[in-house]
């Protein structure tokens, strides 16, 4: 054996300066580890005759995410259910993980996939920061992201679709921001507030009229809570609180102070509040209908520098 | 005739050669304190570091060539993060990491031509002290389960018996560290060819990382700045006419501005 083989065979992808990606290492160490890797190799098409994907109709769902800008940060909100087809699956998934300390991912979509993919982001994400000594920016984090979806294209084409939605504090700028993916890999920055998943058109409805510009984290998460009531009021696949069970939406905020999931009782008061709220007005606080103050009611603003 | 030479000869010239060159190291110290694990040694680098983490409970040590060790440090990160990644982090154990080390340690002893110029440690903080475990694994791949403390580099029976003399359960961080620098200056004194000449330690000149029993999650950090220079100066009271210690304890504010913060 020479130089060249120091250590190589079963330790092969191991050794030598390699790559600082957990993913690209994974790839070439366990491939079969990889998420999506199954559905792409294995053509799951259904033998009758039905159409390709639909196999994926039965499995389990996770549904709406939201996440808004808040002042000196970011609240992620998403509901607890789950459904497969037209059967609720979980009352109580989570769909909100800490991705780093001053990062989340949330995803909506086949939850195994999804879940999957959170999972491999997060070792990703500490794997980095271990070997490089260092954190990646928020934007490296967003684009690793990006290409993470994109490699899930080939299952995503077999119907195991997922969509994240991660947001962060941007240590950099200083200010928390949000990020959007489609299937393809595409990264779209989002700027006040954002939402994914079956009953993201109403939460995004819901946001634009309770959103204002520098909210308090206190404020924005309660935004949030409404926002993902709204959902669940229009939409079956999203669970909205379930106060019997004493089952909340997760909430998490993360600002300069890294990344913070609210206790059951915390995301449990907001909860109560928006509930207590909806007994007297159902369809939530009005927004008013002739804008005051400011020319344009002082809600358009980008977010500034 | 082609040139024979025997095992034993290959065996003994490498073990002599990797012995040698390991013998010509600066110390560095492993030791076990109520609130964790901490880690000291010589470094005036900043950037080449000689502790890292490894996982959520353990971390890396090594001393030698930065090359080779960052090798092994690198490849430990990648076998426990797919074990985590695979099973659970739960199922990632300082004993699984030392093991994989050991594996590839003394691969790479019978395998090449030379063998690595390293000393490791591996160390994972428990629940109590008592559930601390520390392992040094060596350039031939054997491994070694320590209690309390270990000492790695040149040196290491001097430095162990000044550590030997003065460990007790249950040290504070500040007791500790002070035992550490302790047992680490006494190597340092008049040995030419493995302190450079130098007796002092500076803030600047050393590296101090801990494995924090009382964190969450992950639970390595750096001891850096401000902290560390405190640090020194509670463990250097009646050092003031060494050189360079005496500057550090007499200016701890210049030097905690200037200094890197706690990453």
């Amino acid at each position: 054996m020479g130089a060249d083989s120091y250590g190589r065979g079963a330790f092969g992808p191991f050794l030598g300066a390699g790559t600082s990606s957990f993913t690209d290492f994974l790839a070439t160490a366990a491939p079969e580890l990889m998420p999506g890797t199954a559905g792409a190799a294995t053509a799951v098409t259904p033998a009758d005759g039905a159409a390709p994907g639909s196999f994926a109709r039965g499995l389990t769902h996770g549904t709406t995410i939201v996440a808004a800008a808040c002042d000196g940060g970011v609240v992620m909100a998403g509901d607890r259910r789950a459904t497969a087809g037209n059967m609720i699956a979980q009352r109580h998934l989570d769909k909100v993980f800490r991705s780093d300390d001053f990062s989340a991912i949330g995803i909506s979509g086949v939850a195994g996939t999804g879940i999957e993919l959170a999972r491999l982001f997060q070792v990703e994400l500490e794997h980095y920061e271990k070997l490089e000594g260092h954190a990646l920016s928020l934007d490296g984090k967003a684009n690793r992201l990006a290409s993470m979806v994109r490699g899930n294209i080939g299952a995503a084409m077999q119907g195991l679709v997922v969509v994240p939605l991660f947001c962060g504090y941007d240590e950099d700028a200083g200010f928390g921001r949000i990020f959007s993916y489609d299937v393809a890999g595409g990264r779209y920055e989002e700027h006040r507030f954002y939402a994914i998943g079956s009953g993201s058109v109403f939460a995004r409805g819901s946001l634009k009229k309770l959103y204002r510009d520098g909210m308090s984290a206190d404020d924005t998460a309660l935004a949030c809570m409404q926002a993902l009531y709204d959902a669940a009021d229009d939409d079956s696949a999203t669970g909205g609180p379930d106060v019997s069970r004493r089952i909340y939406p997760v909430v998490a905020t993360i600002t300069a102070d890294g990344y913070e999931r609210l206790t059951d009782e915390q995301a449990g008061a907001y909860a109560q509040t928006v509930i207590e709220g909806r007994l007297t007005d159902p369809d939530g606080p009005p927004a008013p209908l002739h804008q005051a103050g400011t020319p344009n009611g002082g809600r358009n603003a980008l977010p500034s520098g | 005739m082609p040139f024979y030479v025997s095992p034993e000869q290959v065996m003994k010239d490498k073990a002599d050669y990797a012995r040698k060159r390991i013998a010509g190291i600066r110390s560095g110290v492993v030791i076990a304190f109520e609130g964790g694990i901490l880690f000291v040694a010589p470094n005036p680098s900043r950037a080449l570091r000689k502790f890292s983490e490894i996982y959520d409970r353990i971390a890396f040590a090594a001393v030698g060539r930065y090359n080779e060790f960052e090798n092994l440090r690198k490849a430990g990160v990648r076998y426990a993060d797919l074990t985590g990644f695979s099973y659970d982090r739960q199922d990632v154990t300082a004993r699984g990491v030392a093991n994989y080390y050991a594996q590839v340690l003394g691969a790479i002893f019978t395998d090449s031509q030379k063998p690595y110029e390293v000393e490791i440690v591996v160390a994972e903080v428990g629940k109590t002290q008592d559930d601390d475990e520390i392992y040094r694994i060596t350039f031939d791949g054997s491994v070694a389960d320590e209690r309390n403390f270990v000492v790695m580099g040149g040196q290491a029976d001097q430095v162990a018996a000044v550590l030997k003399d003065q460990y007790r359960d249950g040290m504070t961080l500040a007791e500790a560290f002070a035992v550490a620098i302790g047992a680490l200056s006494s190597s340092v004194k008049g040995d030419g060819e493995a302190g450079g000449g130098r007796s002092e330690i500076a803030a600047t000149q050393l590296e101090v990382a801990l494995l924090d029993r009382g964190r969450p999650h992950r639970l390595f950090r750096r001891l850096t700045g401000a902290r560390l220079e405190a640090l020194l100066s509670g463990a250097l009271p009646g050092k003031k006419e060494t050189g360079a210690i005496a500057d550090a304890t007499t200016e701890p504010g210049e030097g905690a501005e200037s200094a890197e913060s706690t990453d």
